[in-house]
């Protein structure tokens, strides 16, 4: 194992985000505190507790995974991108290194802001509603488990990406209203019977689901399955990233 | 000893069927600068980007330091350090993180005093602190050097590492790669100033569409394939060739004042002497003579023109 090279890509991925600590921490932060103003405070206090939690309350869950989710995936492919772009991968390239070890470099950072960011979320967020956490152990596995596996899922999207669009696209059109309609803002319960089995389709419902449960001990779906789903998601990514690293596929020619 | 780098029969087609490689065969000497010279697209880069690591191979083996590339990677690739021919550099980062950088990824502890020393070879340290987007293009060429060597590889590819570079970057990286060479590392460089060739490479190689033409020892290849001439002034300017010496081929200049002999630098009698004792018992007289050699760039663009 290069433990030298993980550090080195490690700690160059972690300079790059103290660069663009703006946009990296306090955009996250800015939006989601939008979130709660709008849909907490000011449409949330003419709706009605979910299974016994305030709207506002509710929403926190989704809204750090919905941050999460952007975060991970923007960062990871952006770091991967960016020196296919310019051209500096070549040194990575030619370097004594496993896919193991760039992997762990590259998504290790991208984990690592995640979780930061949704750490600084959740403290935001208790700033404007009650905020309890019955499993705090589920909660750090959860988010833990869904950093990682998004951001191996960014960091596919960067290797696969031959252009910018691609690399905008994805989160927009994929990502966004598949985390709207995950239940970030309701329980599944509440849609039509024909939405609540169509939902079931939605891998993103898992993750939210059993996120929220952690917090709120109310699920749409059973916290056993959403762990299962999410481990199953990560295998996903883990594999697809092997395949890639194997035949050098959109990096070596 | 066994040599630092030997290719046998590799084959490379890109994805598109462009075969840039055909059955290529090579071994590299432990510690000898090496420059491999060819046309645009003769498949130099290409060459080199399958001993890094950057481009799968086809076909054939490469082995460094008597290591598969593909099998022991891990052991080839840290003994290799690349210059690239194109300049990709981490805009944002400064010269002095991006050096480390490289050292950590390459698998060496970290070094300050290597990195310091190495900076100040090449004329960095002053502007270590600074980020690479605000240095010119041969600084950031620099810096690519800086970060090839700062894992102290045993084989240094330098990919056409003078273009468009000014005289002091010359000077600096000539003088770089000379103390390399001392401490026993393997340089391999691609040019197309061929009178650097001339100048720093024991040996040479021609490639051309993808294949090798011609590997020799630099100084065999001018004596073998140079040809030598030998200038007369004349006193008094000639009208003719004077039949004294009808036999030697000589060529006469327009105003008559100069003589040319081309000779074969091969041949056991160069037959100057019994020229000049010819012109001599004919009482023709000239005040200077000089020699000149053809250069490695008129035997390289001869080669190269030849048909396949
Ligand atoms: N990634 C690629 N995909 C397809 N063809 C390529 C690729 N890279 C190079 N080639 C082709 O392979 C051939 C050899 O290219 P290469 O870059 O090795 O030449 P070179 O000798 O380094 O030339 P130059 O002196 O211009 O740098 C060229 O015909 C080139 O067009
Ligand atoms: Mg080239």
């Amino acid at each position: 194992m290069n433990f030298h090279a993980v550090r080195s890509i490690y700690k160059f991925e972690m300079a790059r985000m103290r660069r663009t600590l703006v946009q990296s921490i306090v955009a996250p932060v800015l939006s989601t505190s939008l979130y709660f103003v709008i849909f907490g405070a000011a449409i949330g206090s003419r709706i009605p507790e979910i299974d016994g939690v305030s709207y506002g309350s509710f929403i926190v869950p989704g809204l750090i995974m919905l941050s999460i989710l952007t975060e991970s995936i923007s960062n990871a492919s952006f770091g991967i991108y960016f020196p296919k772009f310019t051209g500096t991968i070549f040194e990575v390239l030619s370097a004594p290194v496993s896919f193991v070890e760039i992997l762990l470099g590259y998504v290790g950072a991208a984990s690592t802001k995640s979780v930061i960011i949704g750490t600084i979320i959740l403290g935001t967020a208790s700033f404007f509603v009650d905020i309890e956490i019955a499993h705090p152990f589920v909660m750090v596995l959860f988010l833990v488990l869904t950093s990682v596996s998004f951001s191996l899922f960014g960091f596919v999207l960067g290797i696969w990406a031959d252009g910018w669009e691609k690399l905008t696209v994805v989160p927009i059109l994929v990502i966004m209203p598949l985390t709207f309609l995950g239940g970030t803002f309701y329980s599944i319960s509440m849609l039509p019977p024909v939405w609540q089995t169509i939902s079931l389709f939605n891998p993103l419902v898992y993750l939210i689901s059993g996120f929220r449960w952690s917090f709120y001990e109310n699920a749409d779906v059973s916290i056993i399955l959403s762990l299962a789903m999410t481990v199953t998601f990560l295998l996903v990514c883990l594999v697809i990233v092997r395949w890639i690293f194997k035949t050098g596929y959109k990096l070596r020619t | 000893m066994q040599p630092i780098l030997t290719i046998s029969d590799l084959t490379k087609t890109y994805a598109g069927g462009l075969q840039a490689l055909k059955n290529v065969s090579l071994e590299i000497e432990r510690g000898e600068i090496f420059a491999l010279l060819g046309p645009n697209g003769a498949g130099k880069t290409t060459l080199i980007n399958v001993v890094c690591g950057l481009v799968n191979r086809t076909s054939g083996t490469v082995l460094v330091d008597g290591h598969d590339i593909v099998d022991d990677y891990r052991v080839t690739r840290a003994l290799i350090g690349l210059v690239p021919q194109e300049l990709p550099t981490e805009t944002f980062e400064t010269v002095w993180n991006t050096a480390n950088f490289s050292r950590g990824l390459f698998g060496k502890s970290a070094d300050p005093a290597h990195i310091e020393k190495i900076l100040r070879s090449l004329s960095l340290w002053d502007r270590k602190d600074e980020r690479i987007m605000n240095l010119s293009g041969g600084m950031k060429r620099r810096v690519l050097i800086a970060k090839a060597l700062s894992h102290e590889p045993q084989l240094l590819f330098l990919d056409e590492p003078t273009a468009g570079v000014d005289v002091k970057l010359r000077q600096d990286m000539w003088n770089v790669v000379s103390e390399l060479r001392e401490s026993g590392v393997t340089v391999i460089l691609t040019t197309h100033y061929i009178e650097e060739a001339e100048k720093m490479a024991d040996r040479v190689g021609v490639i051309n569409h993808g294949e090798i033409i011609l590997v020799q020892e630099k100084t065999r290849l001018m004596r073998e394939l140079g040809k030598k001439q030998l200038v007369l002034h004349m006193h008094e300017p000639l009208t003719e060739v004077p039949p004294e010496v009808m036999d030697y081929g000589l060529d006469i200049s327009d105003d008559g004042s100069e003589l040319t002999y081309t000779y074969d630098t091969q041949r056991e009698h160069t037959g100057i002497t019994a020229l000049l004792g010819a012109l001599q018992s004919a009482g023709i007289k000239f005040y200077d003579l000089n020699t000149s050699q053809t250069s490695l760039e008129e035997i390289f663009v001869d080669l190269v023109k030849r048909p396949q």
